[in-house]
């Protein structure tokens, strides 16, 4: 997040697209709740009807894949009504010429209304909310990144704050919101194939070099796999060993049987994780982690707050914490790390990246810091980007609209769209182990249009067989209006009908590789 | 006949109705038809249906007016009818015998009609009949001659108060809303009328609907409101419907909606129907109901002209205060203020219940006496009976003992003895009252229609029924009486709003007047009243009892035992205090108390 | 800034701030049950009383908004008589089961009548008595406990905007209820269990598992999503019991239905104790030395032969930044590959 979330209740306008933040970001959305009561104006864009769509003002029901076509009709009315932020784009981009302008021709609100299905009123009307809004946020999660033109969302909604100069000032921006408790951490760290710790790029000599430095040891500066080209790799036998720490790529990822057929040509895999998870069953070793719980360290949320855990209680039997099994095992690998506290781990962060030199635990002791937080009386930074963007002018990005890779036939007539729900978590391995969740959601189904189910014969409840070109999930119907016609949902949580089992691995975003989770053709087949 | 005017007004408010109003109109219509007077084409005999004259134990009352003569007719069945018809209305001579007598004119002598002047004598779903008695006539000099500033002056210059209970000066409270600067402002009628027993505000909007209509318009345009709400409860059906029909009249002639009377001014008004929870009376539980909440009474301030309906300034009114403003306007704040007291000027509408000969609606000027409102218009007590009480205010109020009657009933005066003036209601008392019995009534009233916010008002008022059932039913202990004191002065302070603050008034004056009452509860677990069934004894007067064993027949318990014509016994462990040996015995040979 | 007088105390206060808010500024306490800084003030309990001058009768600090000169008291004999009136009033509408409520050494009302001092009662009458037990799987509502502070009716509508419960019925027999007394079926936030002054509403997973006193709470940051929520667990016997929030925190004490309560899968049966290699087909537990060594020695065995970028990792997002940091630096440092990434992409 450009923002924090405390400064959503300062919005004046919010608009959320692609996220279903009352389920899955429950704390943000009240804040987003408490803003609409204070007079905030809520503009939501979202293909099903999501519990958030209560509070808005205006709903933009666009069939899935199609933000571009919406985002860019959004601009074409701003840039036809001169409702942009002249002085802004001056000042601060660069990129907003002719080409730009002629893209944005193409996409009339009527053009707008044919591709997203949101009728051109609708459209006319969130552009002027947003433009004219004093402090407008955007917030979007997977419902924008995971398509096969993921980054071209990510540019458009870009696109759209710079023209209205919505970015650099508290209460306006762009926020991804992040799926889960330490996803921004993760990459913040490192954990990524091009990028060392704070996005630091490992093909960069100067960069690799000081790392070198801080580790003592010789880096490669080939850039790596990533993780939906691991499957790949894997499954052409050209990688031969894995290490997976904490992660079910099996449920998670796009198309399970691809995943599980990669992950059984693996000569070694390892798992470590606190359940024996899907993955983890085709382990060779599995190593027993401990729970969040049961280890000190820290969090980044969403908003960069990077923020204390605690250890509570302590792990059973003989699990051990993650961090004591990677030490020990690096060491058997003959690179020996030495940390007497896991504090000193977060002091060697700091000297690998700056943004987070001048946090120590003690200061991080009550709220946490967000970075960057460079030196140790410096008190964080709320937002991002005030007074200027780290690579001099932000740009502007030309996109065109591009359908999803794979669109509805006769065949698979139905778009399935998969997410989360309110109760449970990812794969589901901690929430389906708590028993009153597994009372209220303990199975799965998929949400069908009441017209749609007339149409089929389905009745609510009633078992449904859901068939792509991947493969084939059997779950009950819930007919309900919360998707448009021709759309349905599953979520993915679910391991006896595994969504991902129908997704696509194939259709990946160019730029950042991001499967196409939210979009795969099906049809639907009543049981019984 | 020829030539002749003639009029027929039949009264058909509820109390009308329940009469059987509708028959007896319908009767005159026929009979009319069947002499050859064919009542909807000749213009010079016209029937009408009138609201509420206020007498209404002697409805279906009909007024016979010909050539301006009026007779008045009580008791009317439609059997009756054509009788008058044949005799008045044909031959010129009215049916003496059915007519009304003098108690009917010391009914309304001492009263002073303002607000209920025209009730009874104009057609409620008829506008012209409202407007040829000067009705809009207020509204047209409000929004053509005056300023609103003037008008709120004028409201303030006739004294008018508050008619739902508080007596809060009107002007003012208009004077606090005009000056608001926002934007958007409602002006409420308050017509819930929940105090058990009242039926004012629904006679004012049966009989003459269009007088509140016209004094909300006026409110509205000296306030600055565009939007007004009449909120009234579900259980007045022909209240509703009469509002409903006024109002749109009112709309086609133009008194309301866009630019009225092409003043400019623009405003309506919609009918909100209330469940029938006293709270929602109380102007704030009010408004939460009109905004679909539950209606609760919140903290005050903010008071409602600061932040009312959907958080704007908003009035509310009383249905009678919005009732007096269009006869104001008409004839001046002085004229108004001709009646009343100093602090309590104009008149007030009081419904006359209890142990008096005459009941009804009746508007007296403020000042007036109990003692005149008893003994002339109520005209004294039933079977001449002592006076003991008078109960005014309702559940809100207390309980004003006989030797206090001569006091002026004004806002001042009453609060000073204990009670209020409050909505209008008033229940006279006597001997056969028990004045226990009266606040744990009116005690059971409060504590069921407390809405359980606050905690004063919903356990308190509970505890305090519950410690009053005790004392009625002999198990009052010693030190009971001290403990109503202190939880009722805790109840009033601590309470939230208007309902559990003057809650406990009734326990509160009774106990303060009737305090030997009380004991005589508690310490000789004796009713003197004789009421409260626990505490009673039926004991026979052997001197006097002849054993004639009817008693004994009559008992459903068998409690009566005795040979016959041998004094009988009743077994007081057996006796289920019935009363029915005392009702038939004929030689007054069995006492109870 | 509008300055008003506190008991003799001159405090400063913001325009706009209540009496009560400006009563605690100057860390002078007034009792309440209802209020809750978070929730738009109520007026309910009738505990916040205070007596402002020129004002005919006491008024909710909570309610009244504080004015420039305004003089407040907080205490005098008539209020604290009220107050007392007002806790025993509730008392006697109230189960006297202190010695196995769940709420106990926590509870509002029993620290009032602590405070009190009430043994006796003068009102003692009928208790409402509820018998219906709610059966959703989360929060066990005890109706006979409630004093009817609204906090729960007010958090589920205003802060959570789901508004499934309201008052229902009048007077006496006023209860807070699910549409139609149905059993309680919403998005089981907890928000109304951290706000219930007393035992009314609480966290099912916890009965039975431990009170107030010899629990452990530790500070920590909930374990699903992104949000970050500050948590507190509440241990015992090395168990979680419970999960809290508390207000001055980035989710102000709010959390949702899998930081409140889904925290069972820490000491669930199914989590992994020993380490395991697959011998034969199948996994066999073996001691950490057996496990770790054989990792290394598999690992750099397939190093050897294929060169370091034949060996790849998968960092989670849901292990610290720490653990994340080590687990790169492992792969890179000691394994020697950039083959390393999360899951940040699903
Ligand atoms: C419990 C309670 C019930 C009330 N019921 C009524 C009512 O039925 N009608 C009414 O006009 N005022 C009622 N009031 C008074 C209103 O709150 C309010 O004072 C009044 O409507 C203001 O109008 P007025 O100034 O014209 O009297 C009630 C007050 C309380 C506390």
């Amino acid at each position: 997040m450009t923002n924090s979330i405390q400064e959503i209740e300062d919005n004046d306008l919010i608009f959320v697209i692609g996220s279903n933040t009352k389920e899955n970001h429950p704390i943000v959305a009240l804040r987003m709740i408490k803003a609409v009561r204070r007079g905030a104006r809520l503009i939501v864009a979202d293909p099903r009807r999501v519990p958030l769509v209560r509070f808005a003002h205006l709903w933009l029901q666009h069939r899935p894949g199609t933000d571009v076509a919406l985002l860019n009709s959004m601009m074409h009315v701003i840039l036809k009504e001169e409702l942009y932020d002249k002085e802004f784009i001056v000042m601060m981009t660069e990129g907003f010429n002719e080409e730009f302008r002629t893209n944005l021709e193409e996409y009339p609100p009527e053009v707008g209304e044919k591709i997203t299905g949101v009728p051109k009123e609708k459209i006319v009307q969130a552009a002027r909310m947003y433009a004219t809004a004093e402090k407008a946020g955007i917030y979007y999660t997977m419902g924008i990144t995971q398509h096969s033109h993921g980054s071209d969302n990510v540019f458009s909604i870009a696109n759209l704050a710079l023209m209205t100069g919505n970015l650099g000032k508290a209460s306006a921006g762009v926020n991804p919101l992040r799926g889960q408790n330490n996803v921004q951490g993760s990459t913040d760290m490192g954990c990524s194939p091009n990028m060392y710790p704070g996005y630091q790029r490992v093909d960069i000599p100067a960069v690799r070099e000081k790392f070198e430095r801080l580790w003592g040891v010789r880096l490669s500066d080939r850039i790596g796999l990533t993780a939906s080209e691991m499957t790949f790799e894997a499954e052409a036998g050209r990688l031969k060993a894995m290490y997976i720490m904490g992660e079910n790529p099996v449920l998670s990822d796009p198309d399970v049987g691809h995943t599980v057929k990669a992950l059984k040509a693996l000569d070694f895999l390892v798992v470590q994780d606190i359940f024996m998870t899907e993955t983890a069953e085709l382990a060779d070793v599995v190593l027993p982690g401990a729970c969040f719980a049961e280890k000190d360290g820290t969090f980044t949320n969403t908003e960069r707050r990077v923020q204390r855990v605690r250890r509570a209680v302590s792990p059973p039997g003989e699990a051990r914490e993650d961090s004591w099994i990677i030490a020990e095992l690096s060491k058997r690998m003959g690179y020996e790390m030495t940390y007497n506290t896991i504090e000193e781990v977060f002091q060697e962060i700091g000297m690998a990246w700056p943004a987070m030199a001048g946090m120590t635990y003690s200061r991080l002791e009550r709220g946490g810091l967000q970075w960057p937080c460079p030196t140790t009386d410096h008190p964080g930074t709320r937002y991002l980007f005030k007074g200027g963007f780290p690579r001099g002018k932000a740009r502007f990005t030309v996109v065109k609209y591009r359908p999803p890779a794979e669109e509805p036939d006769e065949e698979y007539p139905f778009v399935l769209t998969t997410g989360r729900m309110l109760f449970q978590y990812h794969t589901g391995t901690m929430t389906r182990r708590v028993p009153p969740i597994e009372v209220v959601a303990g199975e799965p189904y998929v949400e069908i249009h009441p017209d749609d189910a007339l149409a089929l014969g389905i009745k609510e409840g009633q078992k449904v067989k859901v068939v792509s070109r991947r493969g084939e999930v059997v779950v009950r119907a819930r007919v309900t209006s919360r998707p448009d016609r021709g759309v349905v949902f599953i979520p993915f949580h679910y391991r006896e009908a595994a969504a991902n089992v129908l997704t696509s691995s194939l259709n990946l975003d160019p730029l950042c590789k991001i499967p196409e989770l939210k979009v795969a053709s099906v049809r639907l087949e009543p049981i019984e | 006949m020829k030539g002749k005017d003639i009029q027929i007004k039949v009264c058909m408010g509820t109390g009308g109705l329940a009469a059987g109003g509708e028959t007896v109109l319908r009767a005159f219509r026929e009979s009319l038809k069947e002499k050859g007077i064919d009542a909807t084409v000749d213009r010079n005999c016209s029937i009408h249906q009138v609201g509420c004259r206020g007498f209404c134990a002697r409805d279906v009352l009909v007024d016979v007016i010909i050539d301006g003569e009026k007779t008045t007719y009580q008791y009317i069945k439609p059997e009756m009818v054509p009788q008058i018809v044949e005799e008045h209305i044909i031959k010129g001579m009215p049916v003496e015998e059915w007519t009304v007598k003098d108690d009917y004119r010391q009914f309304h002598e001492k009263q002073v009609k303002v607000v209920l002047a025209d009730c009874g004598e104009i057609d409620p779903e008829e506008i012209d009949s409202y407007i040829d008695r000067g009705g809009y006539e207020a509204l047209r000099r409000a929004l053509t001659e005056m300023t609103p500033e003037q008008i709120v002056n004028t409201i303030e210059a006739s004294g008018l108060r508050g008619r739902g209970g508080a007596g809060f000066p009107t002007g003012l409270k208009w004077e606090y809303a005009r000056k608001n600067p926002s934007e958007v402002k409602y002006i409420i009628c308050n017509a819930d009328e929940g105090d058990p027993g009242a039926f004012m505000d629904r006679s004012i909007i049966e009989g003459n609907p269009h007088s509140v209509i016209e004094g909300m318009i006026i409110g509205a345009y000296a306030i600055g409101a565009k939007k007004g709400y009449v909120y009234i409860r579900a259980e007045y059906p022909l209240a509703v419907k009469r509002l409903g029909i006024a109002l749109e009249q009112a709309r086609q002639r133009g008194f309301l909606g866009d630019d009225i009377l092409g003043s400019g001014f623009s405003f309506d008004i919609k009918i909100k129907l209330g469940a029938g929870a006293f709270v929602c009376g109380e102007e704030t539980a009010l408004i939460a109901s009109i905004e679909g909440k539950r209606g609760m009474p919140r903290a005050k301030p903010p008071f409602p002209v600061e932040k009312g309906l959907w958080g704007k300034p908003t009035v509310i009114n009383n249905v009678e205060t919005l009732a007096n403003v269009p006869y104001i306007i008409r004839n001046g704040a002085l004229w108004f203020a001709q009646y009343g007291t100093d602090k309590s000027k104009g008149t007030k509408v009081f419904a006359l219940t209890g142990k008096v000969r005459n009941t009804g609606l009746i508007e007296v000027p403020m000042g007036i006496t109990l003692r005149e409102i008893i003994y002339e218009i109520g005209g004294g007590i039933e079977g001449d009976r002592r006076l003991k009480a008078v109960q005014t205010g309702g559940p809100s109020g207390g309980c004003i003992p006989a030797h206090l009657i001569d006091i002026p009933v004004d806002y001042e005066n009453l609060t000073k003895v204990g009670s209020i003036v409050g909505s209008g209601g008033m229940v006279v008392m006597d001997e056969t009252d028990c004045m226990v019995n009266i606040a744990k009534y009116f005690l059971e009233f409060t504590q069921a229609e407390s809405c359980g916010k606050c905690v004063p008002c919903r356990i308190g008022t509970k505890r305090l029924l519950e410690i009053l059932t005790r004392i009625t039913e002999g198990r009052g202990r010693p030190g009971d009486i001290e403990l109503l004191e202190v939880l009722s002065n805790d109840i009033k302070l601590g309470s939230l709003c208007g309902l559990g603050q003057t809650a406990p008034n009734p326990v509160l004056s009774t106990i303060k007047y009737f305090r030997d009452e009380y004991e005589a509860h508690i310490h000789e677990k004796r009713c003197p009243a004789g009421v409260c069934k626990n505490l009673l004894t039926y004991t026979i007067l052997e001197e006097f009892c002849k054993g004639c064993t009817l008693c004994a027949k009559v008992c459903p318990a068998g409690a009566i035992v005795g040979e016959r014509k041998q004094p009988h016994r009743i077994v007081q462990e057996i006796c289920i205090k019935c009363g029915a040996c005392f009702e038939t015995c004929k030689f007054s040979a069995i006492k109870k108390g | 800034m509008i300055t008003l007088i506190i008991d003799g105390k001159y405090v400063e206060v913001p325009e706009g701030a209540t009496v009560l808010e400006a009563a605690r500024e100057a860390d002078i306490y007034i009792p309440t049950l209802c209020d809750d800084p978070r929730l738009e003030p109520f007026g309910a309990c009738r505990l916040c009383l205070v007596q402002i001058k020129g004002m005919p009768r006491p008024v909710t600090a909570c309610t009244t908004p504080a004015r420039e000169g305004m003089e407040v008291t907080t205490t005098n004999d008539e209020i604290e008589r009220i107050r007392r009136t007002i806790v025993e009033l509730l008392l006697s509408d109230h189960p006297n089961d202190c010695m196995v409520c769940e709420k106990a050494g926590d509870c509002t009302l029993q620290e009032l009548a602590y405070f009190y001092g009430l043994r006796e009662n003068r009102f003692w009458g009928e208790r409402r008595q509820y018998s219906k037990k709610d059966n959703n799987p989360f929060i066990e509502r005890d109706m006979e406990k409630c004093v009817l502070c609204g906090k729960c009716v007010r958090v589920c509508e205003e802060v959570q905007g789901v508004s499934a419960i309201d008052f229902a019925y009048r007077g006496f027999r006023t209860i807070v209820a699910p549409a139609f007394e149905k059993d309680l079926n919403c998005e089981f936030c907890g928000q109304c269990v951290s706000v219930c002054p007393t035992g009314a509403l609480v966290g099912k997973l916890s009965l039975g598992k431990g009170r107030q006193k010899d629990i452990k709470r530790v500070d920590t940051i909930c374990p699903y999503c992104g949000c970050g929520c500050n948590i507190t667990l509440h241990v015992s016997r090395n168990e979680i019991i419970r999960v809290t929030s508390s207000p001055d925190t980035l989710n102000e004490g709010w959390l949702c239905v899998k930081g409140r309560f889904g925290f069972k899968f820490v000491n669930h049966p199914d989590r992994l104790k020993r380490p395991l290699i697959r011998k034969n087909g199948r996994f066999e537990e073996v001691c950490w030395d057996e496990a770790l060594d054989y990792v290394a020695e598999r690992l750099k065995e397939i190093k050897e032969r294929y060169g370091p970028d034949a060996i790849a990792g998968l960092s989670s997002a849901r292990c610290t930044n720490e653990e994340n940091y080590l687990f790169q630096k492992f792969m890179r440092a000691a394994v020697g590959t950039n083959n390393v990434d999360h899951c940040a992409r699903y």
